[in-house]
């Protein structure tokens, strides 16, 4: 566990302050009553990275991304976004927190001018024509007119996207920006994101699916009831552990005996006898169970999916309440 | 954003580096090789300015675009729009109410329908002391304990402030907010009751409460000051309800929490050996409009009153900054 969160963080550690999107040191929350809701968090997200905020409801992503923004405050620690003060940094940034929150009885373009007039630095002379691209950009263009009442729960997470999208952006902290959207909407948002970040913004974006945060960041951090546990490329979070080698076969003790013979570490025998590959060839570790009398009905050699890390790092399934 | 902006930036940032170049040779004096000069400048400016877009700046009336959207909403919601109509409704009422009594016989009529049925202009006043002990209030008290809570219920509060919209700022805008409409339910009265005034009622000289008898534009004027009164008042009771606003994240408490501030001092002032209470009690200021009808105008109790609102209006927006400010917005 320590060694995965010790190597991820190493190349952070060592970058400039000024590379970094958003860096935390030390950052706390203690709510009243004495519950910790974040522990101690030491963030650093690389300008330009797509970076995945994993974890299970209620570990303190959310808390995080709300101190980030100076919604609530922190107890102990520090934060900075892109290295600037955060009144002047939150123009930079577009935020999408806890869903979309918007006037019901106002219009889609409405509720948007609403909040482009909140922003000091916003101006009035082109709010327009900028609604008019993040609507556009969003696919929302035809329903500018509608109110929000009536939109569909897709249409309202985008409507908050359009609103992350306003203004020039160097960084966007989206959390949980897939609730609540079908299949082709989450899709549309995924691909959303990657163009968004094509263009050089840095996208934070909290989630507890893995598989979203696989196929979409390039980096990761992992949660678990307020604290770190792991943080890096996705690569190297992934590559913190072994790929193993797994064989399908009627004879599991035979197999797990000419594993071990080999030398393969770890080895287990459940539904399947599965090792740690090692260096070995797996193409010669077959011929070896042939040679031995093995049948062999499968044979296939498994990278850890970040899911597997995070089982490694908590000990549990993932969607289970921290 | 606009080219206009993008120039400014890369202006400023000319004039930094101007100033940075004119300031080098004075702390390493002669000629320095350009790898030396380029750390020295790295190293007395520990945080360069990171990489990007230029700075963002803020941009003049740019309170006046978040007061005009704030404006805009209250102003078109059909909640809002609906108590301006139902205050609005009363002084006709009232008016048709008199026209039909004082139309039979006046035995047993008080003086002020007399005054009324005597002049147009006193509608309004009339008007006013009836709609100034409850109406008016909770109107004000509406959208004064919606301004905060409302949007924290919403959630819509969150992404005002990462916008961002600064707590201080959008305080201030709430504020002004219901200042603005406390003045419009003021001026509603005062309109709608004029006009009813003129068309049931004799117009002409008005005579005042303490008998003397004044030009029809004098009672205009009088009218218009204790318009202005009215709304300090309402005022004041905006901020109270701006203030318990800060507190909560459900609009209809802070709303119901100043209406029954408002109801619990009528009744205060209504037990006489609480006597002594009343002249720190905001709602039982808000009559003494009718001192713009003494000749002269009983300025005294005018000033007396506004200082009370400004007690008041003080206390309260500086509680509700204190807690505003402070706030974890969890919703």
């Amino acid at each position: 566990m320590t060694t995965v969160t010790q190597e991820a963080g190493a190349p952070f550690r060592a970058a400039p302050p000024s590379d970094a999107a958003i860096v935390t040191s030390g950052l706390t929350k203690r709510f009243r009553g004495g519950q910790v809701a974040v522990d101690a968090l030491d963030l650093a997200v690389p300008r330009g990275s797509v970076y995945g905020f994993l974890g299970p409801n209620g570990s303190g992503k959310t808390t995080t991304i709300r101190m980030l923004l100076g919604l609530v405050s922190p107890t102990e620690g520090e934060h900075a976004l892109l290295g600037l003060p955060l009144d002047q940094a939150l123009p930079r940034v577009g935020a999408l927190v806890e869903g979309p929150a918007f006037y019901p009885y106002l219009s889609g373009e409405a509720n948007l001018r609403r909040f482009d007039a909140a922003d000091p630095t916003a101006s009035a002379a082109t709010a327009r024509e900028r609604i008019g691209e993040a609507l556009e950009r969003v696919g929302l263009t035809a329903a500018a007119g509608k109110r929000f009442r009536n939109y569909s729960l897709g249409m309202r997470q985008r409507l908050a996207i359009a609103a992350a999208l306003l203004g020039p952006r160097e960084l966007l902290i989206l959390d949980e920006p897939t609730n609540g959207l079908d299949p082709q909407g989450t899709r549309e948002v995924r691909a959303l994101v990657k163009e968004i970040a094509a263009g050089g913004t840095t996208v934070f974006v909290s989630s507890h699916l893995l598989a979203e945060v696989e196929q979409m960041c390039t980096h990761a951090a992992i949660m678990r009831t307020g604290k770190l546990v792991a943080q890096g490329t996705i690569a190297s979070l992934s590559g913190g552990r072994a790929a193993r080698i797994r064989v399908e076969t009627p004879g599991p003790a035979d197999a797990a005996r000419v594993l071990t013979t080999l030398g393969l570490a770890d080895v287990r025998a459940d539904a399947y006898v599965s090792a740690e590959l090692g260096g070995h060839a797996p193409e010669e570790i077959n011929a070896v169970l042939v040679r031995e009398g093995v049948a062999v009905r499968g044979l296939a050699v498994v990278r850890p999916s970040l899911e597997d890390v995070f089982v490694g790092l908590t000990g549990e399934g993932f969607d289970v309440d921290g | 954003m606009s080219t206009a902006e993008t120039t400014t930036g890369s202006a400023a940032e000319t004039a930094q580096t101007a100033t940075r170049t004119a300031r080098q040779p004075r702390r390493t004096p002669g000629l320095v090789p350009v790898a030396e000069t380029l750390s020295t400048a790295e190293r007395r400016t520990p945080e360069p300015a990171p990489p990007g877009l230029p700075p963002p700046v803020r941009r003049p009336g740019a309170f006046w675009r978040l007061l005009g959207s704030e404006l805009g909403l209250t102003f078109r919601r059909p909640r809002n729009l609906a108590m301006l109509a139902v205050v609005g409704a009363v002084p006709i009422l009232v008016g048709v109410a008199l026209r039909m009594v004082g139309g039979g016989d006046d035995d047993g009529m008080g003086g002020m329908i007399a005054s009324v049925a005597g002049n147009s202009l006193m509608l309004t006043f009339v008007s006013f002391s009836f709609l100034t002990l409850l109406l008016m209030p909770v109107a004000v008290a509406v959208v004064g304990g919606d301004s905060i809570a409302g949007e924290a219920g919403a959630g819509t509060l969150r992404y005002l402030l990462a916008a961002p919209a600064g707590r201080t700022r959008l305080l201030a805008v709430k504020f002004l907010n219901v200042v603005v409409y406390g003045y419009a339910v003021t001026a509603v009265v005062a309109l709608s009751a004029l006009v009813t005034g003129l068309l049931l009622f004799p117009a002409g000289d008005v005579t005042l409460l303490s008998g003397t008898t004044v030009p029809l534009t004098d009672g205009l004027l009088r009218i218009a000051l204790s318009v202005g009164y009215i709304g300090a008042g309402m005022a004041a009771l905006g901020a109270v309800a701006v203030a318990l606003s800060t507190f909560t994240e459900v609009p209809v408490g802070a709303i119901a929490g100043t209406v029954v501030a408002v109801v619990v001092c009528q009744v205060l002032r209504a037990i006489p050996d609480l006597a002594p209470l009343e002249p720190y009690l905001l709602p039982a200021r808000f009559t003494s409009f009718d001192s713009v009808l003494r000749d002269p105008i009983d300025t005294g109790t005018l000033l007396d009153g506004l200082s009370v609102f400004g007690a008041y209006t003080v206390l309260s927006l500086s509680v509700a900054w204190a807690r505003f400010t402070g706030k974890d917005i969890t919703s």
